[in-house]
Formats: C-alpha cells, structure tokens, sequence
C-alpha cells in the first residue's frame, strides 16, 4: 500500500512571524491527507502554527556533483560580506 | 435503571461508583466509552496498513485516554475502575467495543461515534453542568475526530470498487448498534436526545452522500440491544479484549513504573 503513496515534503512554522523551516516527510494519499499526517507526526508538542505539504516530486534540488560549481566561487568573495568593509568614522546609523 | 444498574456491578468499585448519584454515573457511562475505545484503537499498533495512521489512531486514542481518566475519576478510583471491574460492570455502548475489523469497520465505527461525540460534548460544553469544563476541552478533540472519520470516508467510499465495498459492509454491520447511543443517560437530564439524534442523522448521512454512500437501512434498536451496553450487556468479544486490558494489572496489583 504504501509504495502506492506518494512522499510529501512537510514544512512547519513555528511561531507567527517565523518561516516555515523543512521539518521531514510523509507518505499520504493526497494532499489534504499529507496535511493531517503532518499534523499528527509533526506538530503533536505545539510546534507550529502552520504547515505547508509539498510533492516530493515537485522539489528541484541542486545536484550534489555541481556542488563546486556552485558554490566554491562564493568562498573567496569576501567583499560579499558587510565585515569586509570599515566603517568610516562618523557614519551613525548603521 | 439504577437497581438493575446496582445488582449487576460485581466489582466492588463499580458498585461504589453506580449507586443512585446520576453524576458518576453518567461519568461513568462516557468514561466506559471513550476508555473501551481507545483501548480498540491502541490494538491497531504495529498493525496499521501505513505508519503515518498507525500515528493518526494512536493520537485519537490518546486523546480518549485523556477524556477517559478525567471522567472515571469523576465516577471513583479511575484504576480500579479501568481494571478491576467485571464486564457486566462496564457502561460503554456497545458500538465502541465491536473489533477493529478491517481497516473500513474501523473508520464505520469512528464516524459514527465520533460525530456522536462531537454532538454530545458540543451540547455539553455550552450547559452549565457538570461536564461542562471537560466537554469545552473534548471538543477541540472530536472535532478533529470527526475530521479524521470523515476524510477517509470519503477516500473510501469512493475509492476502488473494493474500498466502497467494504466501507458499504462496515457501515450496514455496525449500523444495528448505533440507535443506542440516544438513549438517555441518567445524570444528563439536559440534553435533548431526539434533537441529538435528528442532528448525528443529518450530518452523517451529508458525509455519507458526499462519499457516494447512504445511510443503511434497517432497524437500530431491538431485541440484541435490549438495555445494551449501558445497562452492561456486552457483546461476546468483549470479555476477550477486557481481558488483555486489565490482564497486566490484575497480575501486578499495585505495581508502577
């Protein structure tokens, strides 16, 4: 049966005011049923006021392999970080 | 009622709890149906078709636990209550006792009781009486109960040929216990039975049409049902399951954690 099912990915947030952090998957026939499963396997000790469902299948995700290529030229950018920078003397604010 | 109710208790706790005050008795009917129920639920641990409902059961049957312990211990010592009373003793309706089945009968029965509650407790809660705190809590439950019940209902019943068949079977076997629930129960002078009875037909039947489904025909009250469960007349598998539940306690009187 559960072959079947298909996965879904659950996503709660915690507070108002917060985004919705990836909490862990599902199995569930459709959608409204992902909803209550997140609810029971999830939000069971008050941890959230919102939950999204979303098909496994539908998320894309960087491929592992392209890890270098995508994210290795960000390491020496360091002016890409508000720390690279002084802060002249008498700029207030900020 | 409350004679027949007395010379039928054969635990010393029970006979303690019935007696003439309406209050624990009536606790004591609610309590017997959501304890006897979430004991029936809690068998599907480790059976459940998918993990995800085996979850879903075991929060409801949590959830009745809850109810169950605060509402014998209106009606007494909830232990002694729970394990060392004799069938005859219990006041649940019988509707809540019938056995898992398959994964349909369960779902039958959880649609029936839980709108059932839903109504009860609803009523209860907007009273003054003395039910009126636990009922406000219990609501927010069986709403969701209710919810439960009523999602897979629809999946089922119109489902594969094969879903709808067994919810069809689930819903016409179970159907013969159901007019039990409106009989009225002494220490709820308040509720309106009939009215009660009018609104658990509407809306069930309304779940029902929407999962291409109708309510069974045939009668619901009868010669099987004479008195019934509140008046501690249980069906046969009963014995069996009280028996698993209060066989740990019965061996270990007074052992804890």
């Amino acid at each position: 049966m559960t072959q079947n099912w298909p996965l879904w990915e659950v996503f709660v947030r915690s507070r108002r005011g917060l985004s919705h952090t990836h909490a862990g998957s599902l199995h569930a026939p459709d959608a409204e049923m992902a909803l209550r499963n997140a609810r029971d396997l999830y939000t069971r000790r008050s941890e959230g006021v919102s939950i999204w469902v979303v098909p496994s299948t539908e998320i894309t995700a960087s491929s592992p392999d392209e890890r270098d290529p995508f994210f290795a030229p960000a390491a020496d950018k360091p002016y890409r970080h508000p720390t690279f920078y002084d802060i002249p003397e008498g700029v207030r604010h900020l | 009622m409350t004679s027949n109710m007395t010379s039928d208790a054969t635990g010393t706790a029970a006979t303690a709890a019935t007696g003439t005050d309406p209050v624990r008795s009536a606790a004591m009917a609610l309590g017997d149906d959501a304890l006897i129920l979430s004991h029936r639920l809690g068998e599907w641990a480790g059976h459940a078709p998918v993990l995800e409902e085996e979850v879903a059961l075991a929060n409801i049957a949590l959830d009745l636990l809850g109810q169950a312990r605060l509402l014998l211990s209106m009606a007494g010592d909830e232990d002694e209550l729970a394990f060392l009373r004799e069938e005859r003793s219990f006041r649940n309706l019988q509707l809540v006792e019938r056995p898992n089945g398959d994964f349909a009968h369960t779902i039958a029965r959880q649609l029936y009781f839980s709108f059932y509650q839903h109504e009860l407790y609803s009523e209860l809660a907007a009273g003054d009486g003395p039910f009126a705190p636990l009922a406000a809590k219990a609501v927010k439950e069986t709403a969701y109960h209710r919810d439960h019940a009523e999602q897979w209902t629809l999946r089922l019943g119109d489902g594969t040929q094969e879903s709808r068949a067994r919810m069809r079977a689930a819903l016409d076997e179970l159907w013969k216990y159901t007019g039990e629930m409106f009989q009225p129960v002494d220490g709820l002078e308040g509720v309106e039975w009939p009215a009660l009875e009018e609104r658990w037909l509407a809306t069930v039947g309304a779940v029902l049409e929407r999962a291409g489904l109708t309510l069974p025909e045939g009668p619901r009250t009868g010669a099987w049902a004479a008195g019934a469960g509140r008046q501690g007349l249980h069906t046969e598998p009963f014995g069996r399951m009280l028996a698993e539940m209060q066989h740990l306690h019965r061996s270990h009187p007074g052992a804890s954690w």
